[in-house]
């Protein structure tokens, strides 16, 4: 399965639900398909968009919080899946395109060939780790972690196909937290 | 020396309602404080960069963040202060530990101790030392800086704040 079919399958299901991108591929892909003012797109900080997420979780535990996460970044803050599975936020949603490679930077391998990062969400407190490695098998997996209480993790495994004409975020930095907060209080 | 229970009330009085950290024993009692007050939660982060970004969450829900950290950590968080919290303008007030400061520590705080300032104004981060006796006036000055959307770091040196361990 191509990343750009796996978030064609999730974003038609999004309402006004806030998501928080991981750097890289995972902005500019959903930032292409289907811009939101509810999506925060981290175009730095790499490996902390689950640390953000769950920011945003603990601070709105009325909201569905979405993560829209990578391989490398949580490869890079594992630690963070433990804060996440020791707070246990039942608001909060963690789901991983996993392609196995930095793309962005040329298509280096990562690690998560060999580490199955939906069991070490799994052995960190998450009461629900699903892996979706077929297109028809995220839609079923997707919203039985968006009906549930959670923290929930989805990793889906992607082939390392991102098309590199895709452009950028083109909001500045201060557009997109102010879109975000704007969305969150409602406004 | 100062309380660590009248200025984590201080804190909360002013509305910061978000607390995360990796512990110091310098930042100890206020650590304490803070798991043994019902009002506002402390989140044990297990790293200085992660408890960044946790705030940088819940501000944007919000909440106004603190962060405790020794500054052993400040590398850590180097970028994501840079990359995150000063282009998005995302403020967040950090009670940093000034391990090694006047080069009397132990041998892995030293060098840290010496160049926090510097590291602090290179990065662009913004910071005051905290005493007895300024320490309502920094306080006023971190929520000032906050309210224009930066981050402010108070710098507090062994022996300000009763240590509990």
């Amino acid at each position: 399965m191509k990343g750009t079919e796996a978030f064609q399958e999730i974003l038609p299901l999004l309402k006004d639900e806030p998501v928080v991108h991981a750097n890289g591929y995972i902005c500019r892909e959903s930032f292409q398909l289907q811009d939101r003012r509810g999506n925060f797109y981290m175009i730095g900080s790499m490996g902390l968009a689950s640390a953000i997420g769950l920011g945003v979780a603990l601070a709105r535990p009325d909201k569905k919080v979405l993560v829209f996460d990578g391989d490398g970044n949580v490869l890079m803050s594992m630690g963070t899946l433990a804060m996440i599975g020791a707070t246990a936020p039942k608001n909060l949603v963690h789901i991983v395109f996993d392609n196995q490679v930095y793309e962005s930077t040329g298509s280096q391998r990562s690690l998560s060939s060999t580490v199955p990062l939906e069991e070490v969400a799994k052995s960190s407190g998450y009461p629900v780790a699903l892996k979706a490695t077929k297109r028809e098998e995220i839609k079923p997996a997707f919203e039985k972690l968006m009906q549930g209480d959670g923290p929930g993790f989805l990793l889906i495994k992607v082939d390392p196909d991102f098309d590199p004409k895709t452009g950028r975020v083109t909001h500045t930095p201060e557009e997109i937290k102010t879109r975000f907060m704007d969305a969150l209080s409602g406004k | 020396m100062l309380s660590s229970q009248s200025f984590i009330s201080r804190l909360t009085e002013n509305g910061f309602n978000f607390f995360t950290g990796v512990p110091c024993s310098l930042l100890s009692g206020l650590i304490s404080s803070l798991e043994n007050n019902q009002e506002v939660p402390y989140i044990p982060a297990v790293r200085e960069d992660a408890a960044v970004g946790l705030c940088a969450g819940a501000y944007m829900a919000g909440s106004l963040p603190v962060l405790l950290m020794q500054n052993s950590g400040l590398g850590y968080c180097l970028n994501a202060f840079t990359s995150l919290n000063l282009i998005y303008k995302i403020p967040t007030l950090v009670i940093m530990s000034w391990r090694g400061c006047g080069g009397k520590d132990a041998p892995e705080h030293i060098i840290m101790g010496e160049i926090n300032e510097d590291l602090l104004k290179t990065a662009g981060m913004e910071y005051a030392v905290i005493t007895a006796e300024n320490h309502e006036q920094v306080l006023q000055q971190a929520i000032l800086k906050i309210k224009e959307g930066l981050p402010f770091t108070l710098l507090v040196k062994k022996g300000i704040f009763d240590e509990r361990h």
